[in-house]
């Protein structure tokens, strides 16, 4: 909403409000601020329909009617359209108002069937709740009401009672205001009015679940919830949102130990009370009959129901063989996105502190290094949204990955006059709001962003980017106002991380105040980084080398030798160097962008333990398999793709006997004869802010303190920024000193940052530096946020957390004329176990095309739609092929992980970019 | 079912060119549609959704908010009796009736042969002249029966040709933007935030004590 933005902008103070008078209590409101607002904030609720205050006010329903003097005598005046003036007084219950409203509703009920008993809405129901309240006690109208087609399918995930419907256009403004998807519109006119959708193109859009949610009455109800449960049934509780990293605020509802129904909760900084739908309807996943409720052990080809005690006996000895035979680098552990921060830490204590393994991943090779994911300056959700200010998107299409975050984007740009600069492989759901998009040829996305920030590059044509787009765009970046936010991700996985760590270095370089938000999609892989599962790294965004000795001191030991990434481990698995391979929610075979990498590593592994939520296609393949607990059936906190902690709520309990991971791995380590002493996710928090440096500080106590209700940003002294003010407070001012000191501390063990391969725990005299750091960032911390100077600030940042400090350009061979660079991307509905175990949202999942640029594919000489076989080096594949005007000539580009189609197979993940050939005449 | 004709689509970017809110073209492109088959088709909207930018349902909710915008065929011409007041106590019930009776058909129906579509309609502004109706839209007023009648026969004799088009075309002559005269994009923050929103700085507002009209 525009005024909202200046709304929030304006600090609060006294002065610069007016005062107004409600109900005969004069009160300050702030300048432009709306009366029915005004009203709330200082506790006088006016009943209200259309209004919401997320979105920009109509006068539709005429609900909020009050009396209001202005000076000119007392008028009746909607208080959604009406701006605080000075000296406004203001009636909200006299005779007047209270007639005014009883007609408004009396008139309302005209057409409205009354059905409450069999409405999803009653007992929750504002026009319910307001006839009650400010309703006439009776009806007077006798007539025949309308009637209309009881529920019409709008979508395949919202049903349309257009009797109920009392045309407040709350849900067609969110289409078009919030979402960008206008597909539902008012037709027809006067009492013929109704919402609908054009014949046959249905509400297809991201974010349909929020109408039925902000619906004011029963017309918008979810096929997943209808005549499931009364409000009064259902016990909820807070949560956040585990289908991906932005970590939307969410409030959980269950009946009977079920979980019903997902409401979106507004917190400021991050979702504004909006989820998407795979995020509001994919709880179904949770009550699945297929959720894995008991161990399994394997006995030859069958995975045989076991008790816990054998199916943990039979792991424990699988992972001290291994030990005893090749030693702690012939262990691996793969995933950990998918848990809580308690159970990615207890597994990090375990593999690293227990096992003495250093090779644990939590992403799939399908996302960025950690050093550049948690040690570029971060930015959070507001900076990058800041009104006016300029975003560069290199990454993923924030749509179908981080939905959300989308609509964060798409009000900043369309309502708050940011600009957005995209570079992409191809258009994405964001191109259309992007002031300028700039295309690249995949794999050299750098040699874009090079020529985005004016330096020469090493291929003549820009990467493929149109050259006067990138003069626009240069210009753009040149004119910002304020310092750049940076939306940082892997494009495509069929091209290398590299290229993106390459332009990272470029835009840190290029633009010192730039700010960094990660684009990782999975639910807390920002949460797994911090905890450690990453080779190389300790909890709290330390090196291993740096804080080794202080890690060993407490866990008793550390790995001695930095160990290998998800990549590096399937290579060691396919080559027989792993003896045990643990899958932490992880599906490579689904989700590593190497298919048969994939395989070869899950079929020449001896033994793998799988602790899953269902038996996937890769779990189907362990030796092991422990049911664990997930969304909603554990406690813990989760991590955002900002750094932002927030508490996970237990509403319900796990099916039979599963649990949470970190009782899985406490009790892996007592039976290996340790004992981790964790007993519960409150005391791994304790052990976790005190030991974790960048977590000091962030007791349980603070993020249960009501302040917190939208998370904590880690670190502490990273302030939440004000949204107008981020590039001008001193604060960012010593923050920069703060970094420059860093800088030089730093600047010795920078270099072997890249090279973490095969380094030893660190040397003693580093060791003593980053103690000595330790301890000064421990001192800052107990004193809280540090206010005064920039020495306390660089102690309390700490020279010895992760700094990303840019790569040396990376080259790409030139380009073989006559194949494709193959583009490889997501959707929000794929094979993923979250849509498909929902059986509103399996249907949704797009499948597989090839889709083409015009010109290639005339090239090909075949009908849309026909058949093709692409092959690259590393396989071959059957897809029907399409014409895509958003992909660039010279590309062609698949969704991953979508039904009938395995595109990852045709990737190698060892190549900078996946070449493919497209051939018709499969038949021969 | 029909998108435009190569022809109106050269006419539809032309009327486009007219504004600098394509969106601000959606009348004037449904009215072409109309224009086109003698009804507007559901692939015209899409059509014209594409042509504008927009998506169909936007389309479809303007269209369906106009009657004249008819969505299902009617006849070549259209004929609608009014009986708003003036017209009713001026007898235009019984004419309505007499028509269905003439046409063989009810109110809101066409004739089989495609001819005549009758419509009772409200007030069409000719109330001097009552009882008054429309065909596509051209005014008969003072109507008795025997003047329907012959209207009907001349229409059906293709005798009014010249005076009425048949049913979608508002006006036989076209007006031509030449290219150098078109309106030019909009920048980029116009249909935005509807002026009506900007407004209002509190306190420039009504001083006090300022006469009430
Ligand atoms: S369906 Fe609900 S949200 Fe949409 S206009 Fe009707 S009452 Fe309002
Ligand atoms: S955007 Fe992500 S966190 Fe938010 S509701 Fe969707 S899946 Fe959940
Ligand atoms: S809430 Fe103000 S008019 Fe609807
Ligand atoms: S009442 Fe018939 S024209 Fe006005």
């Amino acid at each position: 909403m525009a005024e909202d933005t200046t709304v929030d902008a304006a600090p609060d103070v006294v002065d610069d409000g007016v005062a107004v008078t409600i109900d005969g209590t004069e009160v300050r409101a702030r300048k432009g601020e709306l009366l029915i607002d005004a009203a709330e904030r200082h506790g006088v609720y006016i009943p209200r329909f259309c209004y919401h205050e997320r979105m920009r006010p109509v006068g539709m329903c005429r609900m909020c009617i009050v009396e209001v003097d202005t000076g000119r005598g007392p008028s009746l005046q909607p208080s959604c359209m009406l701006e605080c003036t000075p000296d406004m007084v203001v009636d909200t219950t006299s005779e007047v108002t209270r007639k005014a409203q009883e007609g408004v509703l009396e008139f309302l009920l005209v057409n409205h069937p009354l059905d409450c008993p069999v409405c999803d809405k009653g007992g929750e129901c504002p026009l319910q709740d307001q006839t009650m309240s400010n309703g006439p006690g009776e009806s007077r109208y006798i007539e025949q009401k309308r009637h209309l087609e009881k529920p019409i399918p709008i979508s395949d995930l919202v049903l349309l009672d257009r009797e109920r419907c009392i045309l407040c256009d709350r849900c067609t403004r969110f289409a078009s205001e919030v979402a960008g998807d206008p597909l539902i519109h008012f037709l027809h006119r006067g009492n013929h009015t109704e919402v609908n959708t054009f014949p046959d193109e249905p509400f297809a859009s991201y974010f349909s679940g929020n109408t039925v949610q902000i619906c004011p009455v029963g017309a918008l109800t979810a096929t997943s919830y209808r005549f499931k449960a009364r409000p009064w049934d259902l016990t909820q509780t807070e949560s956040t949102c585990q289908s991906c990293s932005v970590g939307c605020r969410v409030a959980v509802q269950a009946s009977r130990n079920e979980v019903l129904r997902i409401l979106g909760v507004d917190v400021d900084p991050v979702n504004w009370g909006w989820l998407c739908d795979k995020g509001r309807f994919d709880f179904e996943a949770i009550n699945s009959d297929e959720r894995l409720a008991a161990p399994l052990v394997r006995q030859g080809d069958e995975l045989a129901p076991a008790g816990w005690a054998q199916a943990l006996r039979q792991a424990a000895d699988a992972l001290s063989g291994a030990l005893d035979s090749g030693g702690p680098v012939s262990i691996g552990v793969l995933g950990g996105a998918r848990l809580t921060n308690e159970d990615a830490y207890a597994w990090t204590r375990f593999a690293k502190g227990v096992l003495g393994t250093d090779n644990c991943d939590a992403q799939l090779g399908d996302g960025l290094p950690p050093e550049v994911v948690l040690g570029l300056p971060r930015a959070t959700i507001d900076e990058v949204c800041r009104p006016g200010g300029t975003v560069v998107v290199v990454g993923p299409d924030p749509k179908e990955e981080l939905p959300v975050l989308f609509l964060r984007l798409r009000h900043a740009v369309v309502e708050a006059g940011a600009t957005l600069i995209e570079v992409a492989p191809a258009r994405s759901g964001i191109s259309d709001y992007a002031t300028v998009t700039l295309t690249h040829r995949p794999g050299e996305v750098a040699e874009v962003v090079r020529a985005l920030v004016g330096e020469t590059g090493q291929s003549s044509d820009l990467g493929g980017a149109d050259a006067s787009a990138v003069g626009r765009a240069r210009a753009l970046l040149d004119q910002a106002d304020g310092d750049v936010c940076v939306v940082l991700g892997r494009p495509s996985v069929a091209e290398s991380a590299d290229f993106v760590t390459d332009a990272a270095s470029v835009l840190q370089r290029a633009l010192p105040g730039a700010r960094f938000l990660s684009a990782l999609r999975r639910s807390n892989v920002h949460g797994a980084l911090d905890m450690g599962l990453a080779p190389g790294l300790l909890p709290g965004r330390v090196r291993l080398e740096d804080s080794g000795a202080e890690f060993a001191e407490a866990w008793g030991a550390v790995p001695a030798t930095v160990g290998l990434d998800a990549h590096g481990m399937l290579t060691a698995a396919a080559e027989g160097r792993l003896s045990v391979l643990v899958l932490l929610g992880a599906d490579p075979l689904a989700d590593f962008p190497d298919r048969h990498l994939a395989e070869r590593a899950l079929a020449t592994v001896p033994t793998i333990v799988a602790s899953d939520l269902f038996l996937t296609e890769s779990s189907a393949r362990a030796h092991v398999v422990l049911p664990a607990a997930g969304f909603a059936e554990c406690e813990g906190t989760t991590t955002n793709l900002e750094g932002r902690v927030s508490v996970l709520g237990q509403k319900v309990t796990p099916p039979g006997t599963a649990r949470s991971d970190w009782m899985i791995a406490a009790e892996l380590a007592r039976l290996m004869g340790h004992d981790l002493g964790l007993e519960s996710p409150a005391a791994i928090w304790d052990e976790i802010c005190t030991l974790a440096p960048s977590h000091r500080g962030v007791t349980t106590d603070l993020l249960r303190s009501t302040d917190s209700d939208a998370g904590v940003l880690v670190p502490l002294e990273r302030e939440e920024p004000a949204p107008a003010d981020v590039d001008s407070t001193d604060g960012v001012a010593a923050e920069d000193v703060a970094e420059a000191a860093v800088d030089q501390a730093a600047a010795d063990d920078t270099l072997e940052a890249q090279a973490a391969e095969a380094e030893g725990v660190a040397a003693a005299a580093e060791q003593v530096a980053a103690e000595e750091a330790g301890e000064l960032a421990e001192e800052a911390a107990a004193d809280g946020p540090v206010e005064d100077g920039a020495e306390e600030a660089v102690a309390s940042r700490g020279p010895a957390t992760l700094r990303f400090d840019g790569i040396p350009a990376v080259t790409l061979a030139p380009r073989d004329a006559y194949s494709l660079r193959l583009v490889a991307t997501r959707k929000l509905y794929d094979q993923g176990t979250g849509v498909q175990q929902s059986a509103q949202l399996a249907p949704l999942a797009p499948g597989s095309v090839l889709r083409l640029n015009r010109y290639d594919f005339e090239r090909l000489g075949v009908e849309e739609g026909s058949v093709v076989r692409v092959a690259s080096a590393r396989g071959a594949l059957r897809v029907p092929v399409v014409v895509d005007a958003g992909v660039p000539r010279g590309a062609a580009a698949v969704y991953v992980n979508q039904p009938g189609l395995a595109a990852t197979s045709l990737v190698d993940a060892a190549a900078a970019v996946t070449e493919v050939r497209v051939e018709t005449g499969i038949d021969s | 079912m029909a998108r435009f004709t190569p022809e109106n689509e050269t006419v539809a970017r032309e009327i486009l060119s007219r504004y600098p809110v394509p969106k601000s073209a959606l009348v004037p492109l449904l009215h072409l549609a109309q224009e086109q088959d003698g009804h507007v088709t559901r692939d015209a909207m899409v059509h014209i959704a594409e042509l504008v930018g927009v998506t169909p349902a936007e389309v479809i909710g303007t269209c369906t908010f106009y009657e004249m915008f008819k969505m299902e065929p009617v006849g070549r011409y259209l004929v609608n009796v009014c009986t708003n007041i003036s017209c009713m106590l001026m007898g235009s019930d019984a004419l309505l009736h007499h028509a269905e009776e003439r046409l063989g058909i009810s109110a809101g129906d066409t004739t089989p042969d495609g001819m005549f579509t009758l419509e009772g309609v409200e007030c069409i502004a000719a109330c001097t002249e009552a009882p008054c109706l429309q065909v596509n839209y051209r005014y008969r007023t003072n109507v008795t029966n025997e003047s329907f009648d012959s209207l009907v026969n001349e229409l059906a004799a293709g005798e009014l040709e010249d005076e009425i088009p048949p049913h979608g075309t508002l006006a036989r002559i076209r007006q031509h933007i030449p290219a150098d005269r078109a309106a030019g994009v909009a920048p980029p923050d116009v249909n935005r935030v509807p002026v009506w929103m900007q407004t209002a700085v509190a306190d420039t507002e009504s001083p006090a004590g300022s006469e009430a009209n």
